[in-house]
């Protein structure tokens, strides 16, 4: 059947598009031109934003930043294949996602200076959780979503975003497990991007991330993260399969941290500049947009108009978040209770006078 | 007046609750088809459904972190930690998210959770079955945490910790579940927020919580016999504290005993003694006396009731106080 996910797919990550652009297996995932040309639009304007981050951040202007460059293919053909009442739970990585999934940016980016912590966006009405730095935690909610959707006799589906540092947090296992004893409708969305501040994949964990799903009973897929193609038509098998009844499937996303793990790091300290220029190499948005001009699906006025509109986009939110001022100092009390007690009411006026 | 047992309490409660608001689920360890190692959840499947009371696999912080998500899809989750110390694997969610989720969103979620944990010692339980962990809770912003010391009032506290907006801890006495009471529930009344005074006296005031209580009591009543006038306070509420009945409490008896099974350091006996100190200082006629379990973990059954404050040990330190 066309839409049942590659499991079995194996170790060799599936693949639509070669690092070059050409064509492996079928490019037609179905998605229009216009939907094509959606999807590159995206992971520029993504890709912008990220750089326009790092630089707000040696400005002085965002707290510690921690990018995404490599992995825009990953995030933007996964978020693009939601549903508008689909709900996800990311970490702390994935600005693309909630740029796909229409999160105001500058809002977004009040986590990262330090004017609120979680969300500052609304969740519920956005469907995009609150950003989650303690690993794997927003799993576990991802799970408990899915359970209230279905119990609602919702199709919506529950989209789990976690890295490759993550799977080895109890969390991870936890959620993996309910969600296969449950049969819950969720993705969980692995991004393996080499590393977890400092410690390579490889000494993350000694199996293949993937091959996990069987353990939990349902089926797991490798795709190459970086083809933004394999990526989308993997995520979307998954979705319709949740949607369906059918339950989880675990993907996982080969892809790769250009950057280092944040602004605070300092990643010449622990790995070669040549595995970094290899990854380089493999660049999501160069590899699928020199397949979209030679499809004849865009040309390069196109390209031009996405730069330049990631540009003033850039721009827009760089003018957002230097306007973007402290919270009211009160807001530091309001929020923590919806009851508050007394005692919490004294501290109130004691701090503020 | 029916007679009750606080677990059949505490399951009326929950069977009224689902009764009441559709959108309360119970889940948890072995709470649905077994009805809970303490039978607390006895029935409740049969008579509400697997969807909405369920058994979930030995998995704290998948349950704890479920919990939280459900809140977003609107729902109102009431979970059980089987015991006290197995609620730690649960700790990074509870702490991380359950507490700070509210705030993390500007209020646009209320974490109306319950979190039921059978809880303190005195059952010559296994290692692990007798922990008092409610200063970690208490300790936590955005928690709220109570510890009922009869049927009828745990009744009425998880009643209210389910209806309440903010995530409560709920704190049961595992020794108290069998305990009985008679009268009728109630849900509202004088509740979170605070203790309660269960008899009255002139000399010195006893508070304590959980299973305590009716050790507090007993101690009264012998302290009665040797003309001593003891005021018995459940604190109950243990987060957010009474500071009304402290105060009051300290200015008219002019002494305290905080009677507590946790360890003395660091304990909530502190933070009631601390409170006293800041609200009724010139009124105090003695230091703020506590009668403890011991900076030691749990023991061994054959020895807890070394560990336990004892009513010899209560009536002691009351006496202390008084002859100050």
């Amino acid at each position: 059947m066309s839409d049942e996910p590659e499991h079995g797919a194996g170790t060799e990550p599936v693949r639509i598009l070669a690092p070059d652009g050409s064509p492996v297996g079928d490019a037609d995932v179905g998605l229009s031109p216009e939907e094509l040309r959606e999807l590159l639009r995206w992971m520029v304007l993504a890709r912008r934003l990220d750089r326009e981050c790092v630089a707000l951040q040696r400005q002085g202007e965002l707290t510690v930043y921690p990018g995404f460059e490599g992995q825009e293919a990953a995030q933007v053909g996964s978020a693009f294949a939601l549903g508008q009442l689909d709900f996800v739970w990311p970490t702390f990585r994935e600005l693309a996602v909630a740029l796909v999934r229409g999160v105001d940016a500058v809002q977004y980016l009040q986590y990262h200076r330090g004017t609120w912590h979680g969300g500052p966006y609304d969740p519920r009405a956005t469907r995009f959780g609150p950003i989650c730095i303690p690993i794997a935690t927003q799993l576990p909610h991802a799970a408990g979503y899915a359970l209230g959707q279905r119990l609602d006799g919702s199709d919506a589906v529950t989209m789990a975003y976690f890295g490759d540092g993550s799977t080895s947090e109890g969390d991870f296992h936890e959620a993996a497990n309910l969600a296969g004893v449950w049969r819950l409708p969720m993705v969980l969305f692995c991004q393996n991007n080499g590393w977890a501040i400092s410690l390579p994949s490889s000494e993350q964990t000694a199996g293949e991330i993937w091959r996990r799903a069987e353990g939990y009973g349902f089926p797991g897929v490798r795709v190459d993260g970086n083809d933004v193609l394999a990526v989308h038509r993997a995520t979307a098998r998954a979705l319709e399969r949740a949607r369906r009844g059918d339950g989880p499937t675990l993907i996982e996303a080969m892809t790769y941290r250009i950057g280092a793990h944040s602004t605070a790091d300092d990643a010449t300290r622990y790995r070669d500049d040549a595995e970094v220029e290899r990854a380089r190499a493999a660049d999501p948005i160069a590899r699928f947009r020199s397949w979209l001009l030679a499809a004849g699906h865009a040309d390069d006025r196109f390209v031009t108009a996405c730069e330049e509109q990631a540009d003033a986009f850039a721009l827009e939110v760089r003018t957002g978040v230097i306007a973007t001022p402290a919270p009211p100092a009160e807001w530091m009390f309001d929020w923590v209770y919806a009851d508050p007690p007394p005692s919490l009411g004294r501290q109130r006026d004691e701090a503020l006078g | 007046m029916t007679e009750w047992t606080m677990s059949g309490a505490l399951n009326r409660a929950l069977y009224d609750a689902l009764a009441e608001d559709p959108r309360v689920l119970v889940f948890g360890e072995d709470v649905g088809r077994s009805g809970g190692v303490f039978r607390v959840t006895d029935g409740l499947q049969a008579e509400y459904g697997e969807a909405r009371v369920f058994d979930t696999p030995i998995s704290e912080a998948g349950i704890a972190g479920a919990a939280v998500g459900l809140c977003f899809a609107g729902w109102r989750p009431v979970v059980e930690m089987q015991f006290d110390a197995f609620s730690y694997p649960a700790m990074e969610q509870v702490v991380d998210h359950v507490a700070k989720m509210r705030m993390r969103v500007r209020g646009r979620v209320d974490m109306s959770i319950t979190l039921r944990i059978p809880a303190f010692g005195g059952i010559k339980g296994k290692e692990h079955h007798g922990e008092s962990p409610e200063t970690y809770y208490a300790h936590t912003a955005g928690l709220k945490v109570v510890a009922p010391s009869s049927a009828l009032d745990a009744y009425r506290l998880l009643r209210q910790a389910i209806a309440d907006p903010d995530p409560v801890i709920v704190l049961e006495p595992k020794a108290r579940y069998w305990s009985k009471e008679s009268g009728e529930l109630a849900s509202d009344g004088p509740g979170i927020g605070n203790a309660r005074v269960l008899r009255d006296g002139e000399n010195v005031t006893l508070m304590a919580w959980g299973a305590m209580v009716a050790r507090v009591l007993d101690s009264a009543a012998i302290l009665a016999d040797e003309a001593i006038s003891a005021r018995v306070v459940d604190l109950r509420s243990l987060s957010p504290l009474d500071d009304a009945v402290l105060e009051r409490c300290a200015r008219e008896t002019g002494r305290v005993v905080v009677v507590h099974e946790a360890p003395r350091s660091v304990g909530l006996g502190a933070e009631v003694a601390a409170r006293i100190m800041e609200l009724a200082f010139d009124h105090l006629q003695a230091p703020v006396a506590r009668v403890t379990g011991w900076d030691t973990p749990y023991p061994p059954a054959s020895l807890e009731q070394l560990y336990l404050p004892s009513v010899e040990r209560i009536c002691d330190a009351a006496r202390k106080v008084v002859a100050y």
